[in-house]
């Protein structure tokens, strides 16, 4: 049994809480969130020289070959600080997505610019009749000739606006909502017929709806037909990146809470010496320790491959969902009046822990997932 | 044991029915949920009310009131949000309008309540500042007594709609001396004195409506002073538990709910509507049988209050029960809107975008997170009902 980090893993979380220390006060993000795409490019080529842009891809492509428990540790610290940077779209599902099914051309090509600070990336799934069923694709992918050709539309498309590529979701054969007929295209964001239409998230972060009209491809990724089982587990690494990244805004949002019940005064004492408000600061706590221990577990199980790796990973999302919700509504109710306003950082931490909660499935979603994981007769899985 | 209502009701409720499919139409809606054009809105609506004799139900008759009994307040308020019009906004009709109809002098009387029924005049409520929220006896702002008239410097913070508002009440320090409940005084001062500044506070929900209020020697005429001096605090007190009828907002949430039902009902999951998933399933009627309970609890506070009983401090458990209910609602409907609740639509992006309750449900989202602060926060009403219906 060993829950510590490696030297190296040490190394890059407490240069990242370095970062945020020096660089994510409340009037900075402010100041960050501001600028154009709501992310600060100087922070982007820091990350890079930094080597974090490097970090869960393959040394042969010039990566640095993490697992899980590197993510964890950025991804956690990046939450800390409400870091906007687009590290979730760019490297994580972009990226993951190019590293796991990209032709060696491709991955030469594109790895080396993200790693470098480059190349701004963005995965298009979502639509807007699909809710959380990944698999709901009416963007449609056309064979004319050699070429693959986009008609469709993807909603909520995060980093959508900054990115120079995206890989889309799209559907070449079968069903509304089939498996089998997902493909997954590699598209540049200023070819013709691509119109997007750019917005902000209530965190701060910008999203777009894309819009394809007879848009040619420029490379398709990993096996036609098959892109549903190519992203299954590039969107789980995700789950556990954003989780992670919950469980820091919540660390951070505890911390602030507690830290305004011992200073904030009424009736002549510090608002933490009511019980009431106590009690509902251990449950925060310990809600938040759960979070942290099914992370772990999650992470654990992951690197190891582990049969308990997707029970582990739905659970997490159900958790981190629901100690989101608690945790948020709590740390406003806290602070009284100035919880409400945007003069401290409270609403925006709970506002990311909001969409963390509908990004890929809601915690309803998933303890569905959940539940049909382990109510399978073990018989029935294995078949 | 009976809760039907009589041939009389009845025929009331016809009455407020059709007013309403008159008085609130669509256009009225949109000029009044449209935040540049809200208090035009609100204006509007109180001027048809006053017109129709109904804009302070709860005032005495001769002042501009009804006799409307418990049933028919009842009544009107279940049919008026049934359609989604809003409550009268409080500060001038019912909080500062009870004082004076309480404590106020002769000349107070004739100089604000015509004006208060006729929408001449805006007013808010400078009770919390900084330093003085749950515990409101602790507040500081000065008020000095020179000549014939107070002085005042201090400051006011939270003051919703203090920017369209032309009036203030305020309570004040006049005495320091003794227990901080003594010593305060209660003031009526116009916003355009020399001194008042008003600052706008940014909130989560992204919709302006708290502000600060600065009183820098504001000099305000001791005739607009309520009561006695030093008396503040017993006409303030007197002031919260009165009037509580609606504090638990049920017709509200019943309506909110039925929205909720329907949107879910459109939002389709795998080729399953989200109605038929058996945790939302769940989750809403959770939320629908505490609502049919808490239906009937206001029922019977009213029914005692239509008995001679005066509104007592059962009346926060209504507000804690009430602003639960209005907030696990809240959560539903974003829960609804999905990935669409966290972004922000607003005019930046067309309509195509689709779900477009989702930015409506994001915005009362964050905005009803401060339901159970004022008000007196729920802990707040937890504690007083400890203390004074169990009696711990
Ligand atoms: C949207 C909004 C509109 C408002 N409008 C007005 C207005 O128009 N005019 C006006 O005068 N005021 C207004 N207020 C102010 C409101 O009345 C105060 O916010 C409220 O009294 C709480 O005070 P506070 O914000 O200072 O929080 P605090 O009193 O500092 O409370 C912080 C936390 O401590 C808890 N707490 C405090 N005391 C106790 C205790 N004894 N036991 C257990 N828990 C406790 C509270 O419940 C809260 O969770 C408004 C507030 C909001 C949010």
């Amino acid at each position: 049994m060993d829950f510590n980090l490696s030297e190296e893993q040490t190394l890059i979380r407490d240069s990242i809480a370095r970062f945020v220390s020096e660089n994510y006060a409340f009037d900075q993000r402010n100041a960050v969130v501001a600028m154009e795409h709501g992310f600060s490019a100087e922070h982007w080529q820091q990350f890079a020289e930094l080597g974090w842009l490097s970090i869960p891809f393959a040394e042969e492509h010039g990566g640095f070959g993490g697992g899980p428990v590197d993510t964890m540790v950025i991804m956690q610290e990046f939450g800390r600080g409400l870091v906007a940077e687009p590290y979730l779209a760019t490297v994580m599902l972009f990226g993951g997505l190019l590293q796991a099914g990209a032709s060696e051309q491709v991955r030469e090509n594109y790895i080396p610019q993200i790693i470098a600070g480059e190349l701004q990336g963005a995965f298009a799934y979502l639509e807007r009749q699909s809710r959380y069923e990944m698999t709901d694709v009416v963007t449609r992918a056309d064979k004319d000739g050699e070429q693959w050709v986009l008609n469709g539309e993807k909603t909520v498309v995060l980093n959508g606006g900054a990115a120079d590529k995206f890989i889309v979701l799209a559907r070449n054969a079968g069903e509304q909502s089939e498996e089998a007929g997902l493909t997954l295209f590699l598209v540049d964001a200023s070819s013709t017929g691509v119109q997007r239409t750019v917005y902000r998230m209530t965190d701060g972060q910008e999203a777009a709806t894309l819009s394809f009209k007879d848009v040619q491809v420029e490379a398709v990724i990993g096996a036609v037909g098959d892109g549903y089982a190519l992203m299954t587990p590039i969107v789980d690494d995700a789950r556990l990146a954003i989780c992670a990244n919950a469980l820091g805004a919540m660390e951070a949002l505890n911390e602030k809470t507690l830290e305004y019940c011992k200073t904030r005064e009424q009736f002549g004492v510090a608002i933490g010496s009511f019980q009431a408000l106590q009690h509902r600061m251990v449950d925060m706590f310990g809600a938040c320790e759960n979070v942290k221990s099914l992370l772990l577990r999650a992470v654990c199980a992951a690197q190891d491959d582990d049969v308990d790796a997707r029970r582990s990973l739905l659970a997490l999302k159900v958790m981190a969902g629901r100690a989101g919700r608690l945790i948020g509504g709590e740390a406003i109710q806290l602070h009284g009046g100035m919880g409400m306003t945007d003069e401290l950082s409270i609403g925006f931490f709970v506002k990311r822990l909001m969409i963390i909660n509908s990004l890929f499935g809601d915690a309803d979603y998933h303890q569905q997932l959940f539940a049909a994981l382990v109510n399978t007769p073990a018989s029935s899985a294995a078949a | 044991m009976d809760t039907r209502l009589s041939e009389d009701d009845l025929a009331f409720q016809v009455e407020v029915r059709q007013f309403l499919a008159e008085a609130w139409d669509k256009e009225l809606a949109a000029t009044y949920g449209n935040i540049a054009t809200m208090k035009e809105g609100a204006e509007e609506w109180q001027t048809r009310l006053y017109h129709k004799g109904w804009v302070a139900p709860h005032w005495p008759v001769e002042y501009g009131g009804t006799d409307w009994s418990v049933t028919q307040s009842f009544i009107y308020n279940s049919e008026r949000a049934a359609v989604g019009a809003p409550e009268v906004l409080p500060f001038g009709v019912t909080m500062v309008a009870s004082v004076i109809i309480a404590y106020g002098s002769d000349g107070q009387k004739e100089k604000f309540l015509p004006r208060i029924l006729k929408s001449e005049d805006w007013w808010c409520q400078g009770y919390s500042e900084p330093g003085a929220g749950s515990d409101l006896a602790s507040l500081k702002m000065r008020a000095d007594l020179e000549g014939e008239e107070y002085v005042l410097n201090g400051s006011k913070i939270w003051t919703s709609y203090a920017q369209y508002a032309n009036w203030i009440f305020c309570l004040v320090r006049t005495d320091s001396s003794g227990r901080k409940q003594e010593g305060i005084t209660f003031l009526l001062i116009d916003m355009d004195s020399p001194g008042v500044t008003v600052r706008a506070i940014n909130t989560i929900d992204g919709f302006h409506h708290l502000n600060e209020v600065f009183f820098d020697n504001v000099r305000v005429p001791v005739e607009n002073r309520i009561g006695e001096e030093g008396k503040g605090w017993t006409y303030a007190k007197s002031l919260l538990v009165h009037e509580r009828l609606n504090i638990a907002e049920v017709a509200s949430s019943k309506c909110a709910l039925t929205v909720v039902r329907e949107e879910a009902r459109e939002e389709i999951n795998g080729g399953k509507s989200l109605l038929d998933d058996p945790i939302f399933a769940k989750r809403l009627t959770d939320i629908e049988i505490e609502l049919m309970a808490l239906e009937f609890t206001e029922l019977r506070a009213l029914a005692a209050i239509s008995e001679g009983n005066p509104p007592g401090p059962e009346s926060s458990l209504l507000k804690i029960q009430g602003t639960e209910l209005q907030q696990a609602i809240q959560e539903l409907r974003m829960d609804v809107a999905a990935y669409y609740s966290g972004t922000l639509q607003g005019e930046l992006t067309p309509a195509g975008l689709g779900h477009g309750f989702a930015d409506t449900a994001q915005k009362l989202y964050f905005r009803g997170r401060a339901s159970s602060i004022y008000g007196g926060s729920n802990e707040v009403q937890k504690n007083i009902t400890a203390k004074y219906v169990l009696g711990l």
